[in-house]
């Protein structure tokens, strides 16, 4: 019961960052997307103002993963960080960079430096998801062996299942934070950023619906009991409630109900993720290490439960606070266009 | 530790290849450390200096405070996000550097991370509210959001350092077969090292942040602005530092006091003891002959370090012939690191002892302007001390990832071609080192 219960940590944390964090990845991918400077100043603007209080607690659900992950289930992460080292690292580097150009843009000096900082951080944004998502493709389609880099270093993250699961995560990502950031702009009073991310929201939206449909051919060539898995038992009924789910968001989204789609998107990634968990169980590293073979014995694992158990009692409240604050709009700051901040500054410096 | 069963050799847990680069291995490890560690004295001491300001502010109502705890909050804000990504690095780099280790102890030390975890996520929440929430929030209850990032910053160092302490005052499990077995996570996690670790590092913190800031405001001091901004700038910052640099010097007599207890040859590292000494002496300076066995050309002050490692004149200090040549760190770096330390330790805390001096008996500033350059120079300075100390102490285990229950190079990846990780790293650290610099510039041109 115990290494389920873990699991089920591990998973939760999972969500949140396919779902928060992705979605500040999907910023940085329409950040990228924007156009010339004065063009795409609206939109750069947005996701400045949207991201900026966020991202960084966003950011720690990764952290929180992996530490539940290699307390937990320590031979599965050394394991995986061992055979996964390129992809691992290349997001790791990108996490650097994205990270780091985004809190550095916000003290840009001049367009010409919000520029290069702002690229760095948006095809960073592209980068760390698509990384991400190849080693979790290596891992469910089986690729990842017990052992110190015994897996192939090439082929465990570039093979048909992680390049879909990739750039799954690269349009998923889009696709929430248009949904997201259409709902920010509400709440900014810019219809016309509404009307632009509600269109990229739709867009991304059918696109990441046809790729997963698509994807599930792919699945089934590549990772045969993968697929079994996704399309039988609760598997299945995890892959129609994001279905469900997927579709649902897109009618609120055409509807103009920016709030609730936020929430059902949320739904339609959170599915997805519990049916890979149960899509492959009972291994964790198919298809020899199973759940319980990979778990710490239980004096650990009770120690994780009680160290986590009693920091819920801190964090769920201050995470709550922290998204009705940004919800309510008290941490907004003025919205204001990339482009013309530095119009603005430059007359402040002049003056 | 005593209760510690080591019945043989630890064995793989993972098991594959070769293991072919070590050095790779250690010199990225390395060098994230020392990019992460100033950040992490920032996340430290930051919090409470601008929380400080913000005190004033509220007390006096005077706007200067509130500009400068707005000022300094935004730039905490900055170095922050820039800390949450190094310090996402190093945890990646658990698993892509050091896969043995991660498997066979994860279970054991693991725990004290899950809580660093939860206080990481109460920082990075309280550091955005607080900074974003100067305008809308009542000033009281804006005050009130900067408590947590204080204590978080604190539980966050205190559960890392539980660590570092546990790597070396191994405890909490039995090896068995060759097997790591029967962890208890909570007794590695409170483990003798632990608590002058986290005292050391914590003063470190609020004498480097302290020194750095105090001395951008000192150079604009030099320059000729002396309004009621940078003198208070100047008299937060230095209190924190000043405060902090003598009681550093008496917790580092602890932590020395202590390693003699526990990592003897470590000691024996720090000076250049190569036999075991009644009566041994302390040596400043000079080069350890690794042929002689000896140091060479220092100067050998009698009795000192018996004196100083056990409070005796006479006491034996172990020597690093106890153990065989394998078992011993590399002397000259480790002496070279611990002397750097010391010494500039021991200068800050002499500075410190003339700010407080001046303070206490005219209320005011010193009004040299060597104080001012020394304050200068002492940022820098501080930065060095920190980065050799964690060479002291990290150079000082080896040849040990866990202090004499598993050798360093079992704990490394098999992946090869970590040369071209390691070009990249050192790469993506320039480029961030010099990102953050012309950031901090551009902060403190603007006043």
């Amino acid at each position: 019961m115990l290494p389920e219960i873990c699991l089920a940590l591990a998973m939760v944390g999972i969500t949140a960052y396919a779902v928060l964090g992705s979605a500040d990845f999907g910023a940085g991918f329409w950040d990228l997307t924007a156009g010339g400077a004065r063009r795409g100043g609206r939109v750069r603007g947005m996701v400045q103002h949207a991201m900026s209080p966020v991202w960084e607690a966003n950011h720690v659900w990764l952290i929180f993963v992996l530490v539940v992950v290699w307390t937990a289930f320590p031979v599965a992460f050394g394991s995986i960080f061992s055979t996964l080292s390129i992809p691992l690292f290349l997001a790791a580097l990108g996490i650097i960079f994205r990270g780091a150009a985004f809190a550095l843009r916000g003290q840009a000096g001049t367009i010409r430096e919000a520029r290069v900082l702002g690229a760095l951080f948006a095809s960073s944004s592209v980068l760390i998801p698509f990384c991400l998502g190849a080693a979790i493709g290596g891992i469910a389609s089986g690729r990842v062996p017990v052992g110190n880099a015994t897996g192939d270093v090439w082929s465990s993250w570039l093979n048909p299942t992680s390049v879909l699961i990739g750039v799954l995560g690269v349009v998923t990502g889009a696709h929430l934070a248009a949904v997201f950031l259409a709902a920010d702009s509400r709440r900014a009073g810019q219809e016309d950023l509404v009307h632009a991310f509600r269109t990229r929201a739709l867009g991304s939206g059918v696109l990441a619906g046809a790729l997963a449909l698509a994807g599930l051919l792919v699945v089934r060539s590549d990772a045969r009991a993968l697929f079994d898995g996704l399309t039988s038992g609760a598997g299945l009924a995890c892959v129609l409630v994001s279905g469900a789910a997927g579709v649902g968001t897109l009618v609120l989204v055409a509807r103009g109900r920016h709030e609730p789609a936020r929430f059902v998107a949320a739904v339609s990634v959170a599915a997805i993720v519990a049916g890979w968990a149960f899509a492959q169980r009972p291994y964790l590293l198919p298809p020899e290490l199973t759940l319980d073979e990979a778990a710490a014995p239980d004096a650990t694992l009770a120690a994780v439960l009680a160290g986590l158990g009693i920091g819920a009692v801190i964090l769920v409240p201050s995470l709550w606070l922290l998204y009705r604050l940004v919800l309510r709009g008290v941490l907004d700051q003025r919205f204001e266009p990339l482009d013309q901040r530095f119009t603005t500054l430059d007359k402040d410096e002049r003056r | 530790m005593v209760d510690l069963v080591v019945a043989q050799a630890l064995s793989e847990t993972l098991g594959g290849g070769p293991q072919p680069d070590l050095l790779e291995a250690r010199q990225m490890q390395a060098l994230s450390l020392a990019v992460h560690i100033p950040l992490v004295c920032f996340g430290i001491a930051f919090p409470a200096m601008f929380l400080f300001v913000e005190g004033l502010y509220l007390r006096t109502g005077d706007e200067t405070f509130k500009r400068l705890a707005v000022k300094w909050s935004k730039v905490a804000l900055t170095l922050f996000a820039v800390g949450v990504v190094t310090g996402t690095i190093l945890s990646f780099e658990f698993g892509l550097l050091w896969p043995e280790f991660m498997a066979s102890f994860g279970q054991v030390f693991g725990i004290a991370f899950a809580l660093e975890g939860i206080s990481f996520f109460v920082e990075a929440i309280f550091m955005a509210i607080y900074v974003y929430g100067w305008q809308r929030l009542s000033p009281r209850v804006h005050f009130l959001t900067g408590i947590p990032i204080v204590i978080s910053g604190f539980a966050g160092s205190f559960n890392v350092i539980a660590v570092n302490g546990w790597m070396n005052d191994p405890g909490g499990f039995d090896v068995v077969g060759g097997r790591v077995v029967d962890p208890r996570p909570w007794e590695a996690m409170f483990n003798d090292a632990m608590a002058h670790e986290v005292f050391h590092m914590y003063l470190a913190g609020y004498v480097v942040a302290g020194f750095i800031v105090a001395g951008v405001y000192s150079a604009a001091w030099l320059r000729g602005r002396r309004d009621k901004y940078v003198h208070t700038a100047l008299v937060v910052t230095l209190s924190f530092a000043c405060l902090a640099a003598p009681v550093q010097v008496i917790v580092g007599d602890w932590a020395a006091r202590s390693v003699t207890q526990r990592q003897p040859v470590k000691l024996a590292a720090f000076e250049g003891l190569a036999h075991t000494t009644k009566g041994a002496s302390f040596t400043i300076g000079g080069v350890f002959d690794e042929d002689e066995q000896r140091v060479r050309w220092g100067i050998e002050i009698p009795h000192l370090l018996s004196l100083l490692a056990e409070h005796d004149p006479n006491a034996t200090i172990t020597g690093l012939d106890s153990v065989p040549p394998e078992d011993r760190p590399p002397v000259n770096v480790v002496r070279f690191a611990f002397q750097t330390m010391v010494g500039i330790g021991t200068g800050l805390a002499l500075l410190g002892a003339v700010f407080f001096l001046t303070w206490w008996r005219r209320r005011r500033l010193p009004r040299s302007r060597w104080f001012f350059r020394a304050v200068v120079a002492a940022g820098p300075l501080a930065l060095v001390a920190l980065i050799a100390g964690w060479i002291t102490t990290e150079v000082g285990r080896q040849p040990w990832i866990v202090y004499e229950v598993m050798r360093t190079e079992q704990a490394v990846t098999s992946a090869d071609g970590l040369e071209t990780g390691y070009v990249a790293l050192v790469l993506v650290y320039l480029a961030l080192a010099s990102g953050v610099l012309w950031m901090l510039r551009r902060l403190a041109r603007q006043g």
